[in-house]
C-alpha cells in the first residue's frame, strides 16, 4: 500500500468547495446583468435607441429618456475628478517627496481612514452644511456680480439653494480624494529609490525629479488610479442623491439642479408603480453597470500594464 | 616583516594612520577632515580622515558594512533625502566644504553619482543623457546631439544604441543600462565621479566595457569606486583605501596596497581570510 497524507482523503472535496466558490460568484454576476436586462427590456424595446437620447422623464406620461442621468453622471463624475486629481496627487507627492519621516506614517494613515468614511455620512454634511454655506456665500453674492445676459449669467444661472451640479460634484471629489491620494501614494512608492536617487545625483531639483522621473514612471499606473477614481464618483449613490437637487432632464448650467443614473434609481425605485416605470429604472441600472464596468476594466488593464515595470 | 594585529576598534584607530600615505597635498581634489556619519544615533563613520588626489581612480574596498559606500554617499550629499541621517566635519570639494553647501543640486551636477543597479530614467537614451544636460544649460538641437554622441561613446555605448537612440532606456541590456547610466553621470560634466559597485549586477564581458571606461575617464574626472571586486580594485584604480568598521584602516598607492599590504587586516581581508 502507498504511504498518504492523512489529509489527502479531504482533498477532492476542498477543491470542490472552491470550484464551487468561484462557480458562485459568476452565476452572481450572470445573474445581475440578465435580470437587469430582462427587467430593463420592456423600456428599450418601448423607446429604442432613443432611450439614451431622449431627455424627458416623465412617470405621469409614461415617458422614460436617459439622457439627463446619464450626462448628470458624466458631469458630476469628471468635475469630481478635474477638482480631486491635482489635490491627491499634491498629497501623495508630499508624503512620499516631502514629508519628514516622522510624519509620512501618520499622514497616510490619516487618508486611508478619510477613505473609509461613509458617503451617507458625506450626503448629510452636504445637505446641512455644504448647501447652505455654498447657497449664502458663493451663489447669492454671484447673483449681485454677475452682469445680467453675459456668458457667466448662462454659466452659473441657477435657484441659489445650494443643491445642484457643482456641489454634488464638489462632495464627489471630497470623497474620492483620498482614496485616490492613498492608491497614488502606493503608486509612487513603487518608484526604485534608486531611480529617484540618480535623478537627484545628476543635479535635479525636488520638482524636475518629480515631474520628469516619478511621474513618468508612473505613467499608466497613474491612469489606473484617475480610472479607480472615475469609477467610485460614477457608482456613488447617497451623497449625491443628498445634494444634486433631483431635477430630470439635461442640466443647463453650472449650477442647475441635475440627476445622475443612481441617485434616480435611489429616489423613485420604491415608488414605481407602473410596469414602464420600473423597467425604465432597471435600464438605468444596467447603463450604469456598463459604463462603471468598461471604466474599471480600462483601469485593471492600465495597472496590470504599469506593474510590468 | 610582522604586521601587527588589530584587535578592538579603538586600538584599530590610534593605529590606523601609520598606514596611511598622504597624496601630495597639490594632487588632493576631494578631502575629509574628521568625518563622522550617523543613521539616526547609530554612529557608522568615525572620525575619518582621506584625501583623494585628481584625475585618478581611487577604490573604496573592505567587508560589507564598513562604511565604504556611506562615505561615498556623504560626498554628494545623498544622504539628505533619508530624514534622520546627519555627517559631522569636513569634506573639502577643492577647499570649500560641501556638508555646509547651500545648493545641494548644484553640488550635485559637479559630484555625480553611478548607482550598484542600473537606474535608467523612464525615457528614451537619447533623452536619458539629454535630460540632466539640459537642466544646467540651454543647447541648441545639434549642440545637444553632440553632447549626447559624445557621452555615449565615452561610456563606449554608442556603437550598440547609435541606431534606436529614441526608444526607450528601459529596453537595453543589465550592462548597456549601466553604461547609458555612466555617460548620463558624465554628459553634466562633473569634476567627481563617484561609483558604487557599479559593476556588481553586470556579467563579465559588461564589467570589462565598464571597466575600460573607467581607465578611459579618468584623464577628466576625479573617480572614486567602491567595489567588493579586489581584482577590479587591483585592475583600474590608482590609489586604494581599506576601511573597516567605520574606519579607514589602510590607504596608499594600489600596487603597493595589494602586493604588500602593512595592516594585518588589510592583507587577511585581500587575501580572503575575511570579508
Amino acid at each position: 500500500m502507498t504511504k498518504q497524507s492523512r489529509g489527502a482523503a479531504f482533498d477532492p472535496i476542498f477543491r470542490y468547495a472552491c470550484v464551487s466558490a468561484a462557480t458562485l460568484l459568476l452565476a452572481a454576476l450572470t445573474g445581475v446583468v440578465a435580470s437587469l436586462l430582462i427587467g430593463g427590456w420592456p423600456a428599450f424595446a418601448k423607446f429604442g435607441i432613443g432611450f439614451f437620447f431622449d431627455t424627458t422623464w416623465n412617470p405621469v406620461t409614461e415617458v422614460y429618456g436617459a439622457a439627463g442621468p446619464i450626462a448628470g453622471t458624466l458631469i458630476t463624475s469628471a468635475l469630481a475628478l478635474a477638482l480631486a486629481l491635482p489635490i491627491a496627487a499634491g498629497v501623495a507627492i508630499f508624503l512620499v517627496e516631502f514629508c519628514p519621516g516622522m510624519l509620512a506614517r501618520p499622514i497616510a494613515i490619516a487618508v486611508e481612514l478619510l477613505a473609509g468614511i461613509p458617503s451617507i455620512v458625506y450626503g448629510m454634511w452636504g445637505l446641512f452644511v455644504l448647501a447652505p454655506w455654498f447657497a449664502e456665500h458663493v451663489q447669492i453674492p454671484m447673483l449681485y456680480v454677475i452682469p445680467p445676459g453675459s456668458i457667466w449669467e448662462t454659466i452659473f444661472n441657477g435657484v441659489p439653494n445650494g443643491a445642484n451640479i457643482f456641489t454634488a460634484s464638489l462632495i464627489l471629489a471630497i470623497m474620492i480624494l483620498p482614496y485616490m491620494a492613498a492608491v497614488f501614494r502606493e503608486l509612487f512608492l513603487t518608484v526604485p529609490p534608486q531611480v529617484r536617487e540618480s535623478a537627484y545625483g545628476i543635479g535635479c531639483t525636488p520638482l524636475e525629479v518629480v515631474g520628469s522621473v516619478t511621474i513618468p514612471y508612473v505613467r499608466s499606473g497613474a491612469v489606473g488610479v484617475i480610472m479607480l477614481g472615475l469609477g467610485r464618483a460614477l457608482g456613488e449613490t447617497m451623497a449625491v442623491t443628498f445634494i444634486i437637487g433631483n431635477a430630470h432632464g439635461l442640466p443647463t448650467s453650472l449650477f442647475d439642479s441635475g440627476s445622475t443614473l443612481a441617485s434616480t434609481i435611489a429616489n423613485e425605485f420604491t415608488e414605481a408603480t407602473g410596469e414602464m416605470h420600473t423597467a425604465a429604472l432597471t435600464a438605468l441600472g444596467l447603463v450604469l453597470f456598463i459604463i462603471t464596468f468598461t471604466v474599471l476594466a480600462i483601469a485593471r488593464l492600465l495597472l496590470a500594464r504599469a506593474r510590468k515595470y | 616583516m610582522t604586521l601587527p594585529d588589530i584587535a578592538s576598534p579603538e586600538a584599530l584607530q590610534a593605529q590606523a594612520d601609520a598606514f596611511i600615505t598622504e597624496p601630495p597635498p597639490e594632487t588632493v581634489k576631494l578631502r575629509t577632515r574628521a568625518l563622522s556619519f550617523f543613521y539616526g544615533k547609530n554612529q557608522t563613520i568615525f572620525d575619518l580622515d582621506v584625501a583623494i588626489p585628481r584625475n585618478s581612480v581611487t577604490a573604496l574596498i573592505g567587508p560589507s558594512g564598513c562604511g565604504k559606500s556611506t562615505l561615498l554617499r556623504t560626498f554628494n550629499r545623498m544622504y539628505d533625502l533619508h530624514p534622520g541621517q546627519k555627517a559631522t566635519g569636513e569634506i573639502l570639494l577643492d577647499g570649500k566644504n560641501i556638508l555646509a553647501e547651500k545648493d545641494i543640486a548644484g553640488l550635485r551636477s559637479k559630484v555625480g553619482m553611478v548607482f550598484q543597479k542600473p537606474t535608467p530614467f523612464p525615457m528614451s537614451i537619447y533623452e536619458n543623457v539629454a535630460f540632466g544636460v539640459r537642466l544646467y544649460h540651454a543647447k541648441s538641437r545639434a549642440e545637444m546631439d553632440q553632447v549626447v554622441e559624445t557621452a555615449l561613446r565615452r561610456a563606449a555605448l554608442w556603437d550598440e544604441v547609435k541606431d534606436k537612440l529614441q526608444t526607450s532606456g528601459l529596453g537595453l541590456s543589465g550592462g548597456q543600462q549601466q553604461r547609458l547610466c555612466v555617460a548620463r553621470g558624465i554628459a553634466v560634466e562633473p569634476e567627481v565621479l563617484l561609483l558604487d559597485e557599479p559593476a556588481s549586477a553586470l556579467d563579465p564581458i559588461s564589467t570589462a566595457k565598464l571597466e575600460e571606461t573607467i581607465s578611459e575617464l579618468k584623464r577628466d574626472f576625479t573617480i572614486v569606486i567602491v567595489t567588493h571586486n579586489m581584482g577590479q580594485a587591483a585592475r583600474i584604480s590608482d590609489n586604494t583605501g581599506f576601511m573597516y568598521l567605520g574606519r579607514l584602516i589602510e590607504f596608499c598607492p594600489t600596487s603597493e596596497m595589494f602586493l604588500k599590504p602593512r595592516a594585518k587586516r588589510t592583507q587577511d581581508y585581500i587575501s580572503g581570510r575575511f570579508g
